[in-house]
């Protein structure tokens, strides 16, 4: 077992996990095997992406993680917030919710019908926070995403990025442990998606949340994480788990680095046989 | 820069000028070559009345007519309310269960493709008259109201449901926050429609009530001046009931907008 280091100083072991699958399979319902089987143990606060080509179930793990569709077969465990002492976003002692789950979609997924400040607030208001409070917390959210200034306004009248901002406010604002996110950038242009990286970077420092990264850029998955885990085309299952070591924080010189491209290349060489098995259906 | 500015947007301001005033112009001209033929060539009222002599019954008559006008509107309000909340409570009920849908749906159709001109008389006979007007303006326009309802909560973003799913929200929560407003522009579609239609469905109900008696909204206005070769004031009361059908638009329209602005591209500016 590699030495493990730690963001809060919490023992690590086997009990410090927040994700484990167990031989998890994913049937669809036309009989086509989408996923598994796959054993992944993702530790508290840790930061992995899961990498591979498009079709290849990258998703379907991080919904089964999010409890959105049931494991056809196999054991998807999570760590429920027992010992929950990390500075986080918000002070402990306020309500939490049922499952430390924060969710970022692909797009946005932002109500159109509202302002901003009510789209980061739906997870609370549906839990039955009170308005006060729960207005309090978006605005706190917002605010660690740099949109302070924007919580009145309305989703179109934002620019692409400052939505996916928004998005990741609404995925922080119940404080979740654990938070998955579906190639949430990909969508953006280059410029856009550096920034937030390092937006990311600094607020998964600051939070110490489990980040699990779903991305198909190899330069994306290697710039953010502790982990790559590289999976194989459909059925998924986990074609390499590469720990990418440097020293942190990182910044813009690590992306320019020789390191950094040595880990590119790395994970590349581990990504083609996929492509490549791809290519011969 | 600012002379260029102002260049820039007068023609603009003058396009939308000119789209306001040549509709206007258009029709000054048409009652002008009306009244002028039906002067010149001295044709008498009971075949067709000028203009100007419609206008004269319309403020002569005004008594009448405004009562009739007054019974048509409220026929038309009832019917559309009806039709507005029966077709989004059908709708929401399909929308809780498939099999509810499949069963009824069929004849929500039905009631839709069958001409309530021919279901008004039928109805006269099993109903009390001013129910049965405001059945036949109900019949009309429910079925917009619950085809809308029904395709705009049907169309809720998948992710935005899954995210509500993540969250727990309950079904009721899930209607009110998510396929509600998501359905807003649709049903507001629906009721635009079915307000013009509740119009046409009080006037052929009224007209089919018509020989049976003692009707009094516009429609029978029209009818009974008919018999009487009143010719002028089917005229004034047909140019009441068409007022009636623009205002009705009108304010469905504003409504609409006033909603949606914020947020639906059919309320925002075409360049934005």
């Amino acid at each position: 077992m590699s030495s493990v280091q730690t963001s809060s100083g919490v023992e690590t072991g086997l009990t410090a996990l927040a994700v484990s699958l167990r031989g998890v399979t994913k049937t669809y319902d036309n009989g086509v095997l989408a996923l598994g089987p796959l054993d992944l143990a993702v530790r508290k606060g840790e930061f992995i992406s899961l990498l591979g080509p498009s079709g290849c179930g990258k998703s379907t793990a991080l919904r089964l993680i999010a409890e959105l569709s049931a494991p056809s077969s196999g054991i998807v465990g999570l760590a429920r917030q027992e010992d929950k002492a990390q500075p986080g976003l918000v002070q402990p002692g306020l309500v939490q919710l049922g499952h430390g789950i924060g969710f970022v979609f692909q797009e946005p997924t932002l109500m159109p019908w509202t302002s901003v400040r009510e789209n980061v607030r739906l997870p609370l208001k549906l839990a039955g926070v009170p308005k006060a409070e729960s207005r309090a917390r978006a605005d706190e959210a917002l605010a660690s995403v740099g949109l302070a200034d924007f919580a009145d306004a309305f989703p179109r009248e934002l620019s692409g990025g400052m939505k996916m901002r928004v998005s990741l406010a609404r995925a922080l604002v119940t404080d979740p442990d654990i938070l998955l996110m579906d190639e949430p950038f990909a969508a953006l242009d280059e410029i856009t998606r550096f920034r937030l990286n390092n937006d990311l970077l600094a607020l998964w420092r600051r939070l110490g949340k489990t980040v699990i990264f779903v991305t198909h850029s190899v330069f994306e998955s290697v710039y953010l994480s502790q982990r790559v885990v590289v999976m194989t085309a459909r059925p998924g299952r986990i074609q390499a788990d590469i720990r990418i070591e440097t020293v942190e924080p990182r910044g813009e010189e690590f992306r320019t680095s020789v390191a950094y491209s040595d880990y590119c290349r790395k994970v590349s060489a581990a990504l083609a046989p996929s492509y490549a098995g791809q290519s011969t259906l | 820069m600012n002379a260029q500015a102002s260049v820039t947007a007068k023609p603009s301001g003058a396009k939308r000028a000119l789209r306001f005033v040549l509709p206007v112009i258009v029709f000054a001209a048409g009652l002008l070559a009306w009244e002028l033929v039906v002067r010149i060539k001295d044709i008498p009222p009971y075949v067709l009345p000028a203009p100007s002599v419609i206008f004269l019954t319309l403020i002569k008559d005004w008594a009448v007519l405004s009562q009739s006008l007054a019974a048509t509107l409220l026929t038309t309000l009832e019917g559309f309310v009806a039709a507005s909340i029966g077709g989004i409570a059908l709708a929401l009920l399909f929308n809780q269960s498939k099999w509810v849908e499949a069963s009824l749906f069929p004849y929500a159709v039905v009631l839709q493709v069958t001409p309530v001109i021919a279901i008004a008389p039928l109805l006269l006979i099993y109903l009390e008259q001013q129910t049965a007007v405001v059945v036949c303006a109900f019949i009309v326009a429910f079925f917009p109201v619950l085809s809308n309802t029904t395709l705009g909560l049907n169309s809720v973003d998948r992710n935005l449901a899954g995210l509500f799913q993540l969250y727990g929200a309950s079904p009721q929560q899930t209607l009110r926050f998510l396929k509600l407003p998501a359905a807003l522009p649709y049903i507001l579609g629906g009721l635009r429609i079915a307000g013009g239609l509740s119009l046409i469905g009080a006037v052929v109900a009224e007209i089919a009530a018509g020989t049976a008696g003692a009707g009094s909204g516009l429609a029978y206005r029209i009818a009974e001046s008919g018999y009487r070769l009143n010719i002028p004031r089917m005229f004034a009361a047909l140019l009441l009931l068409s007022l009636a059908g623009i205002v009705i638009y009108g304010v469905l329209a504003l409504v609409s907008h006033l909603v949606l602005r914020r947020w639906h591209e059919s309320a925002l500016g075409k360049d934005n």
